[in-house]
């Protein structure tokens, strides 16, 4: 479980996140959505301890990021917004560096790693070297090398960004399997029909700060509209509209 | 396993399967030195024993009027040329590279026993002075030798004329002799340590956070020290392997000069090459660590590349300085890095030995800033600018 209370992020005099707070429970799918430059990625960064925020506290599973932030490491999975590989590696030899950073034994390392590779279908591409790999190979093995640790939060930043629909589709099953196993699955994106077809709960920000917060249901009832990306487009552009006022 | 250990062997194999650090590092970098100085060290000594050895040309005006020093000065080995008109012009003009002028009134002064007068004329700008020395002593002789049988013809012991007796006894060794003409190996040995640690250095710092495989690296819960630590030592192993390789090359190379016909013997044998690399070893690590930190301000590879690139150029600074400067080694001196590794291996290749007290010295001082360099590096590598700028 997430818990986000009230951070502050600055980047000199901009204000980058401002008293954003949310929670993203076991067993459901949370997406944060928002326009570009909404602050997504800066609130993402402070949770996986990147990024030291101003002010707020950061739970997971009840562990505070300030005070322990490699135990919380070690309860995230992340797929941040750079998802650089090591061209030169096989798919399973960049899986296996970052289970090895996270000191798991060899044999159990292997029978993640097969797991993994099964799950997202990469049997035919694992021991290839990634120099060559498409778009949809390369965010599979970043989510793979991501999960290897086996861990109960999983965060993606943009999880969906430059794939095709197959491959997004297969994305949104396995999200669908992470949540099936109880886990805790956040997502942002600022794709709507991303949320629509996936999410348990929607946190809209804009401007840094938190809009909308709830179901998919209760945020068109929120909006007063049938579709829920008018009902996006209404609550950022009362945000965009109150900080202008 | 240790996290750095795990970043260490990660680097390690990505390193070995890229085509442009193995070239830089294992070939390009050991070899360019020796090859260089093998290149360069044969052109200077053939050109300064020929020299010796050949005929001095010089164009000799007025040779009529004296024919016993000109006979004199051929045995020495001068080879007379036909005078040519408006010589001085012709010398500063450099179609002519030295001159001797015999004055008409020669004959009359050598039979007067005054000082007969000859004029030597060339250009001291020129590169080669050897020639002026050589044409001046032959003079010098001959008029010594005709001094002394002229006082001999008096009655007088030649001895008289002389007022001081002045012998010269070189006590350099042959290889002290040869360690002057290496002096400037030490700085092709740190050269090779930069150019073998270089790329990885860079590749694994700029080059990570340029291809944007850095932050999923720092997201890991592992200490960041540790990663640099990894990373510090994979470096610093090639960098090792290229001194290495650098010092056999060396080694050969040194047998392909004519350092016999020069009467000069370099000392580069087992014992010496593995106290070199046992002196080099925190040097190693400390230009290791500051590439990496100068790398860690750089936005790009290419960037990087540059800033390391000026890097090198700090080690020319003390060779420099201690092949001009006529410094006798102090124990203060092998306590600054790079300039005590220098002074030590400079003794060793000359057949001495250094004594534990400055190597000792130059180790711990190296180390104690290698550590300050990590520190550094370190903090700059927990700063949240390095992680997130993408």
């Amino acid at each position: 479980m997430i818990q986000i209370e009230r951070l502050h992020k600055r980047f000199g005099a901009k204000t980058a996140v401002e008293d954003v707070s949310f929670s993203a429970l076991d067993g459901q799918i949370t997406g944060l959505l928002g326009p570009n430059g909404a602050g997504k990625t800066t609130t993402l960064r402070m949770l996986y301890t990147l990024l030291q925020p101003e002010r707020g506290r950061i739970l997971v599973d009840g562990i505070d990021a300030a005070r322990e932030p490699l135990e919380v490491r070690r309860r995230l999975a992340v797929l941040p917004d750079a998802r650089g590989l090591y061209k030169r590696l096989t798919a399973r030899e960049n899986i296996t560096y970052f289970g090895q950073l996270h000191g798991l034994a060899p044999s159990l390392l292997r029978q993640r790693t097969d797991q993994l590779v099964h799950a997202l279908s990469m049997q035919d591409i694992a021991d290839r070297r990634v120099e060559g790999f498409s778009q949809g190979e390369r965010v599979k093995t970043a989510i793979a090398r991501a999960l290897v640790h086996d861990p109960r939060n999983i965060v993606l930043d943009e999880p969906g960004n430059g794939l095709d629909v197959m491959a997004m589709r297969g994305l949104r099953d396995f999200l669908r399997q992470l949540k099936g196993e109880g886990r805790c699955v956040l997502f942002s994106t600022h794709i709507m029909q991303e949320v629509a077809a996936l999410c348990d709960r929607i946190v809209i920000i804009a401007g840094g700060r938190v809009v909308a917060d709830g179901t998919p249901a209760e945020l068109r009832d929120l909006a007063a509209e049938q579709s829920l990306e008018e009902a996006f487009v209404k609550l950022i552009g009362a945000a965009a509209a109150g900080a202008l006022a | 396993m240790k996290p750095a250990l795990v970043v260490y062997l990660k680097e390690c194999r990505e390193s070995l399967r890229d085509k442009r650090v193995l070239l830089n590092a294992l070939l390009l970098g050991p070899l360019l030195g020796p090859l260089l100085f093998v290149v360069l060290l044969r052109f200077a000594l053939g050109h300064e024993l020929d020299q010796a050895e050949r005929p001095l040309p010089v164009v000799v005006i007025g040779a009529e009027y004296a024919p016993n020093l000109v006979s004199a000065l051929r045995q020495q080995g001068l080879q007379p040329l036909a005078a040519v008109p408006d010589v001085e012009t012709q010398v500063r003009e450099q179609h002519v590279r030295l001159a001797l002028r015999i004055s008409a009134q020669f004959a009359d002064d050598w039979r007067a026993g005054r000082p007969a007068q000859v004029e030597i004329i060339y250009d001291s700008s020129r590169r080669d002075g050897s020639q002026f020395d050589r044409l001046r002593s032959m003079l010098e002789n001959y008029s010594l030798r005709t001094g002394a049988m002229r006082l001999i013809a008096r009655g007088l012991l030649p001895s008289v004329g002389n007022g001081l007796l002045i012998a010269t006894r070189d006590q350099a060794t042959p290889q002290a002799r040869g360690a002057l003409l290496f002096a400037m190996l030490p700085y092709f040995l740190i050269l090779t340590t930069f150019l073998g640690g270089m790329w990885l250095a860079i590749d694994s710092t700029a080059g990570e956070r340029e291809r944007q495989s850095l932050e999923p690296l720092l997201i890991n819960p592992v200490p960041r020290g540790q990663v640099l630590l990894g990373k510090m030592l994979a470096a610093a192993s090639f960098s090792l392997t290229s001194l290495t390789l650098g010092l056999l090359a060396f080694a050969v190379a040194a047998r392909l000069l004519p350092v016999q016909r020069m009467e000069m013997s370099l000392s580069l044998g087992p014992r010496v090459m593995a106290t070199i690399l046992l002196l080099m070893l925190p040097l190693l690590l400390l230009i290791v660590i500051a590439q990496m930190l100068v790398s860690a301000f750089a936005k790009s590879y290419r960037e990087a590349q540059t800033y390391v690139s000026l890097l090198q150029l700090v080690p020319l600074i003390p060779s420099i300085a201690l092949s001009v400067l006529p410094l006798s080694p102090q124990l203060w001196m092998y306590s600054l890095p790079l300039i005590g590794q220098q002074l030590a291996m400079l003794r060793l290749l000359r057949g001495d030995s250094v004594s534990v007290l400055p190597l000792a010295a130059c180790t711990l001082a190296t180390l104690v800033a290698t550590g300050a360099v990590f520190l550094i590096a370190q903090r700059v590598y927990q700063s949240e600018r390095l992680a997130v700028n993408a």
